[in-house]
């Protein structure tokens, strides 16, 4: 069945080496508008990458990355656009440490999306509602807990009214008591239907939240489908192996 | 996680004691110099001649004459000096240290040849070549290029260049500690290289390098005192010149002193005021480097050093190894 929309994010055999290490063997994947995707696997199998390529802060070196339909792997395309359609959350959550909250939120909106200061300002006050932080709009972020740092950093990224959004472990820097507030946000944005590309090994969120889990090993997709399915019932002896190192901790 | 904190932070772990006689020696070897040195000074003060020291170097009469000409015009022409080379230097220096950072080889060689040559030759001989050498093999005359900086323009741009090649080390240093991880924020939001450098990376930059570049500036200062060899007119004497011109005149040593002390008075503050920044933004600074403590702490976490020179972006200005 096809639709006439495009999948939000298509990757077709996609594949990305460092020198001679090849990481992404080859990945095909569809993300479509309004869906929750979330991968899960071990150390090294290539999940951050794979997450890197959507937006291209990695090159791949084969295969296709499409974004509503767009190859964005085509030289000829406008990746600076296109990479305002895809918010990005990152582990370390890399907040611009010489700007308060108020300048980390407004910064693309003025100088990539050429908004107002008065727009841009409003924006940042309504999605920093959103993540629950309204009253720290004039704080740096030194004065915030990793826990609000991050939730900042989401604000960020829906600052500039993406279509869709990439998590790249974002609980992972966090102590156990911060990583609920941050899950939190991100269930309210699933739930809000954006589209999500999530990297977690929060199992509780993925099982919840996730329309559909990947599980990934050396480079390749090993097993997708439903949560249920892939952490509840696994088919395949290493996602199963994996899944029990998890619960094991 | 924690270690990473203490280790970056500079507060080391005690170090195990290998016992009180490691310690011991250590005190004694320090009051042996302590005495030495007491020694020393004790034979110098007892062994000078302080009245004709005095009438040398430190004639209150001739002190008294040199102003108020070493400040309006000695002292006002090196502050002045120093500031229009520095800025220059700056401007020169941030394009030679994106250049430097560039993933096109032909600019990162052309940039570090101009470094190489202007470190590794003596300021004195750039002034000579900006001075006389562009003017007759090129008919570059300064002057006519930058008439606003009148008198100025020579020595001034002669100085700039000098500076660069310093100032482009200490940019590109500041630039590469910047996190990596800051550059693909700015750019996973759209940005281009340009801007993430203008608005993300050099700002955070130029807060690292607020002492290394007060140190330059600071040595610039001194380095005023070669732009003699251009020539000097009444006007445009520089502090190190108007104070040996005193000296021949008077036969005293008391001009140098002078100068000596007015030099301090324009780098000793300089010197303070930076490490009042440098306090002021160490909030900052210690918070950044506890998350970067943090980041390397974590297994395979991206490395939260520099921008990979290798990996530049496509407009052959630093960025990450993507578009
Ligand atoms: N820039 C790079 N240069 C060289 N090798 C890299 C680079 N980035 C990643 N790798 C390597 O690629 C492999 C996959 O890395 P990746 O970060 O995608 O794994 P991951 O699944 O996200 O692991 P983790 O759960 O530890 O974050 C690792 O072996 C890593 O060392
Ligand atoms: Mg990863």
């Amino acid at each position: 069945m096809s639709t006439p929309i495009p999948p939000a994010i298509e990757l077709c055999s996609l594949a990305k080496s460092f020198g001679e290490l090849q990481v992404l063997r080859s990945i095909d994947l569809k993300v479509t508008q309004g869906e929750v995707v979330c991968i899960i696997g071990p150390s090294g199998s290539g999940k951050s990458t794979l997450l890197r390529c959507v937006n291209l802060l990695e090159t791949p070196t084969g295969g296709q990355v499409l974004i509503d339909g767009i190859d964005i792997t085509d030289p000829h395309s406008d990746i600076d656009e296109i990479r305002t359609r895809i918010g990005m959350v990152f582990q370390q959550f890399n907040l611009f440490p010489h700007l308060d909250v108020a300048g980390n939120l407004t910064i693309a909106q003025r100088r990539v999306l050429k908004r107002s200061r008065i727009e841009s300002n409003d924006k940042a006050v309504s999605v920093l509602k959103r993540v629950g932080l309204s009253d720290k709009l004039h704080s740096y972020p030194r004065q915030l807990s990793g826990g609000q740092q991050q939730r900042v950093a989401i604000a960020r990224a829906l600052a500039s009214d993406p279509e869709m959004m990439l998590f790249d472990e974002p609980t992972s820097a966090l102590d156990p008591e911060l990583v609920g507030e941050v899950l939190d946000v991100m269930r309210g944005l699933a739930e809000a239907g954006m589209t999500m590309l999530v990297v977690t090994h929060e199992m509780g969120f993925a099982r919840r939240v996730a329309d559909r889990v990947v599980f990934m090993d050396g480079g390749l997709i090993v097993e997708e489908g439903p949560p249920d399915q892939v952490i509840g019932d696994p088919q395949h002896e290493r996602t199963k192996r994996f899944l029990e190192q998890v619960f094991e901790r | 996680m924690t270690e990473g904190h203490v280790g970056v932070d500079g507060i080391r772990p005690p170090r195990q004691t290998a016992g009180m006689s490691k310690r011991r020696k250590a005190q004694l070897r320090r009051w042996a110099i302590y005495v030495a040195t007491l020694v020393v000074i004790a034979v110098v003060v007892l062994s000078a001649d302080w009245a004709k020291l005095q009438s040398v170097f430190l004639d209150p009469q001739i002190f008294r004459d040199l102003f108020p000409e070493i400040i309006t015009i000695a002292a006002k022409n090196t502050v002045i000096l120093a500031i229009f080379a520095f800025s220059g230097g700056l401007v020169l220096g941030l394009a030679l240290a994106l250049m430097r950072l560039s993933s096109v080889k032909p600019y990162r060689w052309a940039a570090l040849a101009y470094i190489e040559f202007f470190r590794g030759i003596p300021a004195l001989l750039t002034l000579i070549l900006v001075g006389f050498v562009l003017p007759i093999a090129l008919q570059v005359r300064i002057k006519q290029i930058l008439p606003f900086l009148g008198d100025y323009g020579t020595p001034a741009v002669g100085l700039a260049i000098v500076a660069a090649a310093y100032l482009a080390e200490t940019i590109r240093g500041g630039i590469e500690a910047v996190p990596k991880g800051q550059m693909e924020a700015a750019r996973s939001l759209g940005m281009t290289n340009s801007q993430a450098l203008r608005s993300i990376i050099i700002p955070q930059a130029f807060r690292v390098m607020i002492p290394p570049l007060t140190n330059e500036f600071v040595l610039l200062v001194k380095d005023t005192s070669l732009v003699f060899v251009l020539g000097v007119s009444a006007s445009s004497q520089d502090l190190a010149f108007f104070s040996r011109a005193a000296v021949q005149d008077t036969l005293s040593g008391t001009p140098f002193i002078a100068a000596a002390l007015i030099y301090l008075a324009i780098t000793l503050p300089l010197t303070a005021v930076s490490r009042q920044l440098e306090k002021r933004s160490g909030d900052y600074t210690s918070g950044r480097k506890k998350r970067a403590a943090v980041a390397a702490a974590e297994a395979n976490a991206l490395e939260p050093g520099g921008i990979e020179p290798g990996n530049f972006g496509q407009a052959g200005m630093p960025g990450g190894n993507f578009r």
